[in-house]
């Protein structure tokens, strides 16, 4: 079945739409990532144009990861202090993000500054984490069992305005989770992602919170900073495909509930080891078209907007 | 009196001379018809079919010589396009020099009669600027770029894979010398506008009439309410995609606890 996308002004596949969306929903509940990463290449990959694509993908996010935060909640998974101060760095990141984003687009090396940012964030997040879980796979294998406690005390516990976040059994400063906050908000609005797949590692390895909480609170935090971005696409450019994210969404918000209920089947290495599969096989292919001879070495834009 | 009768018919030699080419094309006038002269684009919209069809209307009888031929060609609204190169800087492949095509229409179909080259002169190509290349305008491509017709092509070839120019040969219909009709795929990814449809008869290459006509492509319903929302209203059109998308997030989540009791 075909529907014309009024925004994004072309006919598309309403099934294909579907399926990507719970596809994408069913990672996104099981790793608490809101799925931009995978959603919008595949988006720019259907035909859909990019800037409709990135504006989107953000407003799809929002469903998918309140769908998902709602079962968190009711696990009690959700540190709700710490994703409000994430939360609070978030909107500045985001904010920073667009101005960072047009000064660029101005510069018209936008496409590349964004797959760049891809290759090199997914590829160093990806390779990190694949090699921690396999350590912790290891450990936990030849310790018998038992979690192996993972409580650094390094910079983050030596700053001041100490802050107790009860969920995460953390005592520490508000400004290192505001930090990974302004730093995820500003790569979300570049990259048109929710920032999970960053978020989620710097929690853990940074903040030092327990991998339980991480993902509620990843989801919870990712609401508010997609919905402002929403927001600031919607009201700057335009560029809000309300049939396309419904189309999503529906795929989306049905899949991330089967997700979240597969993710509790599973033990926290390795969902950290198949996100970080993901991740560097998505890095991988963005990086093989940076360094392969494209067939089309033209490319056409609408003059004048940008 | 003779002053006067010279007179008369040096009026008549300059009327004549005047009219001459006017009253050539007249010999053969083109009177059209169109399946329909407006797409709706509704939300299950999936390309139209649009037929045109016509007649040749003449005072005199078929003229000898090459038969009768037809060019059909129907265009999008024009816009100017940035085309970018790629290079290879640093070991990837970056956007490197780029043109702007002052004029490129969004959608460009063209239905002969016969091969191309055999309808129309390059001449009157140029004249009525009727092949895909010639409806492309880059007046002002920049002088510090070689090949700049590279970019201009690059339009053409982009745009002809993704369906939006065509040219098809032989799909214009003559019978007799007179009536004539083709038929125009419109593609499901068209842009609003006005789209003009130009009907040409060709003798030997040379246009001896031509013919224009408006297709108005608007998108209608739910198609069109969104589309003037979004532009209109973009603030609430914003909260309503929130809105949307959380109720959405909190359906699914119920319904999937009320499945699972």
């Amino acid at each position: 079945m075909q529907v014309y996308l009024p925004i994004a002004e072309v006919s598309v596949n309403a099934f294909l739409l579907l399926g990507l969306g719970g596809i994408v929903g069913i990672l996104s509940g099981m790793f608490g990532v809101g799925g931009g990463f995978l959603m919008t290449p595949l988006l720019f990959f259907i035909g859909i144009p990019p800037v409709v694509a990135v504006a989107t993908e953000a407003n799809q996010i929002v469903a998918s990861s309140f769908s998902g935060v709602l079962a968190h909640f009711r696990r009690r998974t959700v540190d709700i202090k710490m994703g409000v101060v994430l939360q609070v760095g978030g909107l500045i990141g985001a904010g920073l993000g667009v101005v960072v984003f047009n000064y660029l687009k101005s510069l018209g090396q936008v496409d590349l500054l964004v797959t760049l940012c891809y290759v090199v964030f997914l590829g160093i997040v990806g390779t990190l984490m694949f090699i921690e879980s396999l350590n912790a796979i290891f450990k936990s294998k030849r310790a018998g069992s038992g979690p192996a406690p993972r409580r650094q005390r390094g910079w983050v516990h030596a700053l001041p305005f100490k802050m107790r976040f009860r969920t995460s059994g953390l005592y520490i400063s508000v400004i290192p989770p505001i930090m990974v906050g302004v730093a995820v908000g500003i790569l979300a609005a570049i990259m048109g992602v929710g920032g999970g797949f960053i978020m989620v590692p710097a929690m853990i390895y940074i903040l030092g919170m327990p991998t339980k909480v991480v993902v509620g609170t990843s989801l919870f935090q990712i609401i508010l900073v997609t919905a402002f971005t929403t927001m600031l696409h919607a009201t700057t450019n335009y560029t809000v495909d309300i049939v396309l994210a419904v189309l999503l969404l529906v795929g989306g918000v049905i899949g991330a509930q089967i997700g979240t209920r597969i993710g509790v089947y599973l033990k926290a290495e390795q969902l950290r080891i198949l996100l970080a599969l993901m991740v560097m096989l998505v890095c991988a292919k963005l990086g093989l078209d940076l360094l392969l001879m494209p067939d089309e070495l033209y490319s056409l834009g609408a003059a004048g907007g940008h | 009196m003779i002053r006067f009768a010279r007179l008369a018919s040096s009026l008549a030699i300059i009327t004549l001379l005047g009219l001459a080419p006017s009253a050539q094309a007249l010999e053969e006038e083109v009177v059209l018809g169109l399946s329909q002269d407006r797409v709706a684009i509704t939300a299950d919209f999936d390309g139209s079919e649009i037929l045109i069809f016509g007649a040749v209307k003449r005072e005199t009888p078929i003229p000898k010589g090459p038969p009768l031929q037809v060019i059909v060609a129907v265009s999008g609204p024009s816009s100017p396009v940035t085309v970018r190169r790629k290079e290879k800087k640093l070991g990837i492949w970056v956007n490197a020099d780029s043109v702007i095509v002052d004029s490129a229409p969004s959608f460009y179909a063209i239905a002969t009669s016969a091969p191309f080259q055999e309808v129309i002169s390059d001449t009157e190509d140029l004249r009525y600027r009727v092949s895909i290349t010639r409806a492309i305008r880059s007046v002002g491509a920049a002088m510090n770029i070689e090949n700049a017709q590279d970019f201009a092509d690059a339009v053409v070839r982009i745009r002809e894979d993704e369906g939006l120019y065509s040219l098809r040969e032989n799909t214009v219909a003559v019978d007799q010398q007179t009536l004539f009709r083709s038929a125009i795929d419109m593609p499901s990814d068209l842009t609003e506008g006005q789209y003009t449809a130009r009907i040409f008869l060709t003798r030997s290459g040379q246009v001896v009439s031509s013919f224009e006509t408006d297709i108005d492509v608007r998108k209608v319903g739910l198609e069109r309410f969104l589309y003037s929302m979004s532009r209109e209203q973009p603030f609430l059109y914003g909260l309503m995609s929130l809105a949307i998308a959380v109720v959405a997030g909190w359906g699914a989540s119920a319904a999937f606890r009320l499945l699972r009791q």
